[in-house]
């Protein structure tokens, strides 16, 4: 590492010495260990040997943005008492079917070593990772102090590898399965954990979509005294869900059923009376297929609500803005676009502490459809909410003038994305481009981290990103840009970007070679149907040993072309997991 | 005296054959088409229907050409767009976009149609009848029905059978409901009074 080289050319007196030796490694050990940002540790780890040292000793956790920036080897050699892991593996448009199967990303071979290194691990998180029903069965059978499992967005396993987890993990205490691509063949999984099996906090099962044994769900329920997050599957009815909540009141965050069925008075009452009886609730979701009518038994819980998530449910903007009123305290809400412009204004009127909000389009695909959102809901956002500083806004009209109006209403954006859903599309008022727009939100909002933009753009946006955003650290591009010159401002102009992933983009060479020397200092870049060749993949492999340029081909494309390009900075040299369609450069 | 004549003449109006969405007087105003032809990537069409309409220059609001879809665009996590694609699949045929029932008045000469999913309450509903029949229904109450009005609204169930409006929950009614009659207060009082 860089850390020694640095120490040679100091020369220390005997009193500097002194203070060292005097400064055992366990205390700083100690000290360094109350030390919890990822980024500080690395700062930490940098400054002298006997830090690095004690830095690395201490470390219990570590979070890898990118599987192959470092091998398993490199990592338990250099942290040799980690317990809680966190590794993000494929791209990020994996998630929109861009990246070729069994592109790579699995975790078994993570494990295998762990089991050696890691016996204690505790605590897995897996984003975008390919997980086997093996590797499940080996990360039951091989951690017995194993605690926290999290999976989101990955694929490969089914049911049978959660029942291993559910039968052998004795100390587990957080099991949470989130949109994967998990192969779903029996709800069975769920009766594995044994009756003496008490420790359970955290159980999110609300990805899949075969029943559960509801009576084993309500004994696991019932015995785990410590449950604070319950998010059941659709199979889950509101009867049942019900005999749920008097069994948790305790609950803090939830995730309902199918909120669809007939209840007679009784029932209903009940229902109402179990959601007031759970007075720690402040997070809400699931709601799959409600039906408006059982709502209003929510409406006492939502007092204390913070995070509401509405994504999975189409509702109507009269259904919405009846529940709305009701959540004063929401900071975080995620809706599907049924809701339209006056269920954003009901938010914009009834949520002024909201600082998160995303938008999801309820039929992206249909063009028949003329509801959904436009500019004016966002707008009506703006002015109510002045907090936001997250958004996820999925629209098919946009102009100039509405987000200058938004940022100047919200200049605190960390997080714009965009995504005016037709490509190309311009200002519907002015039919002018949309650069202004993005101009005006990397102008206004110097803390903008992460920015995605959409609608018809030319390179003037890219000269405005790379002038003005000067903490964006991961920006995404689709169909944009007229020449190299707007991949070319951003790379310049950017210092601490981290990700930029472009599809779609008249971006070439020119573009992709400027960047030689900024891509050792981001995580990676994306770059599909660009016009980047071959040769200039080679070039950029053959400058910088440090990166990984992988190039994907697709059947039948032009020889010289690059499909897909994935750049990475690593320290453990070209992959040898590559499928065949992955040439390593 | 005085209530007769306006019911007739409301009667005539009623009868006047004119385009416009139920209870509005104004002339009607045709939804906005806002089908937006789209200026992205359209390769073969989708249909061979589309041929024929491209051809047709005459139509103003021609349906844009049918795109093939653009791979992993709009950005949504396949989970999701799954999810939403069964959901929308199973909504739209038990509820479509518009659940249209048949609305019958005694002694109207003609039918009205009306679009149940448009409303989210009885109140609501019954407020739109009001207006589309230039009537009032009076208010609800369990024990009399819609007495004290010169109206009752009924309608028939799955089963066939003649229901009188809002005894059982709004949501269990508009999947029950297959069509709506209102009835004069007279015949209405021997349905109430059980």
């Amino acid at each position: 590492m860089e850390s020694e080289s640095k120490r040679k050319k100091e020369s220390p007196n005997t009193a500097e010495l002194a203070v060292t030796a005097s400064f055992p490694d366990e205390v700083l050990e100690i000290v360094l260990s109350l030390l919890t940002s990822h980024r500080d540790r690395s700062s930490v780890s940098l400054v002298c040997k006997d830090w690095y040292r004690a830095e690395r000793w201490s470390r219990t956790q570590v979070f890898i943005g990118n599987c192959y920036s470092v091998s398993p080897e490199i990592l338990t050699r250099r942290f040799p008492n980690i317990r809680s892991v966190t590794l993000k593996g494929k791209p990020r448009f994996s998630d929109f079917n861009l990246v070729p199967p069994n592109w790579g990303a699995d975790i078994h071979a993570w494990l295998v070593a762990f089991a050696v290194k890691y016996p204690f691990l505790e605590e897995l998180r897996l984003k975008r990772m390919a997980v086997s029903d093996e590797s499940l069965e080996f990360l039951a059978s091989n951690f017995p102090n194993f605690k926290l499992l999290s999976l989101l967005s990955c694929d490969g396993f089914s049911t049978d590898g959660l029942a291993a987890i559910a039968t052998h993990c004795k100390n587990l205490t957080e099991l949470d399965i989130q949109e994967n691509g998990i192969e779903d063949s029996s709800g069975s999984w769920l009766s594995c954990f044994p009756e003496s099996f008490t420790s359970l906090e955290v159980l999110n099962f609300a990805n899949l979509t075969s029943e559960v044994n509801t009576d084993a769900l309500e004994r696991l329920v019932s015995r785990c005294k410590s449950l604070k997050v319950l998010k059941v599957n659709k199979s889950i009815s509101l009867e049942q869900l019900q005999r749920l909540l008097v069994r948790a009141p305790q609950l803090e965050e939830l995730g309902t059923g199918s909120f669809l069925q007939d209840l007679t008075a009784r029932p209903y009452a009940d229902l109402e009376s179990a959601f007031n009886n759970c007075k720690n609730i402040h997070t809400l979701s699931g709601l799959w297929e409600a039906v408006p009518l059982y709502l209003p038994a929510l409406y006492n819980s939502c007092a204390n609500l913070t995070f509401l998530n509405l994504s999975y449910t189409a509702l109507q903007s009269g259904e919405f803005a009846k529940l709305v009123v009701h959540c004063p305290r929401l900071r975080r809400l995620w809706v599907l676009d049924t809701v339209e412009d006056k269920g954003l204004e009901a938010v914009g009127s009834n949520c002024p502490l909201l600082e998160e909000l995303r938008v999801f389009p309820a039929d992206p695909f249909d063009e028949e459809i003329i509801h959904g959102v436009t500019e004016e809901g966002f707008v009506a956002v703006s002015f109510g909410c002045r907090r936001l500083h997250y958004v996820l806004y999925f629209c098919r009209q946009m102009t100039n003038a509405a987000v200058a109006t938004i940022v100047q209403n919200c200049p605190n954006f960390t997080h714009f994305r965009l995504c005016i859903m037709t490509p190309g599309l311009p200002d519907y008022l002015t039919n002018e481009p949309m650069d202004e727009a993005f101009g005006a939100v990397v102008k206004t909002c110097s803390k903008l981290q992460r920015l995605s933009v959409s609608g018809l753009l030319t390179d003037l946006t890219f000269e405005y990103i790379g002038k003005y955003a000067k903490n964006l650290e991961t920006l995404s591009v689709a169909f944009a840009g007229r020449s190299d010159r707007g991949m070319q401002c951003v790379l310049e102009g950017c210092p601490k970007l981290r990700k930029l992933e472009i599809r779609d983009c008249p971006f070439g060479n020119e573009a992709l070679l400027s960047g030689l020397e900024k891509y050792e200092s981001m995580r990676s870049l994306w770059m599909s149907a660009c016009n980047v060749t071959m040769n200039a993949c080679r070039r950029l492999a053959k400058q910088m040993p440090r990166l990984n340029v992988e190039v994907m081909k697709e059947d039948g494309s032009d020889d010289s072309q690059a499909d897909k390009v994935y750049i990475y900075r690593t320290v453990a040299g070209p992959r040898r997991d590559a499928p065949p369609s992955v040439l390593t450069l | 005296m005085e209530r007769l004549l306006s019911f007739e003449s409301d009667h005539l109006r009623a009868t006047e054959l004119r385009l416009g969405l139920p209870g509005s007087d104004k002339p009607s105003v045709r939804p906005k088409n806002n089908k937006r032809a789209s200026s992205e990537i359209s390769q073969e069409s989708k249909s061979n229907s589309c041929a024929s309409n491209a051809g047709n220059d005459d139509e103003r609001d021609s349906a844009p050409p049918a795109k093939v879809q653009v791979v992993g665009w709009p950005p949504i996590r396949s989970y999701r767009k799954n999810t939403l694609q069964v959901q929308a699949k199973t909504s739209e045929s038990e509820l479509c976009r518009g659940m249209y029932v048949k609305v019958s008045m005694d002694g109207a000469p003609y039918l009205r149609k009306i679009d149940l999913k448009v409303y989210t309450c009885y109140p609501e509903l019954l407020n739109a009848l009001e207006n589309m029949f230039q009537l009032t229904i009076g208010k609800y109450s369990e024990r009399e029905g819609y007495n004290g009005s010169d109206y009752a609204p009924t309608y028939e169930d799955k089963d066939g059978d003649w229901m009188l409006v809002g005894d059982v929950p709004w949501g269990m009614f508009i999947t029950t409901c297959k069509r709506l009659r209102i009835m004069r207060g007279s015949e209405a009082k021997g349905l109430a009074c059980v």
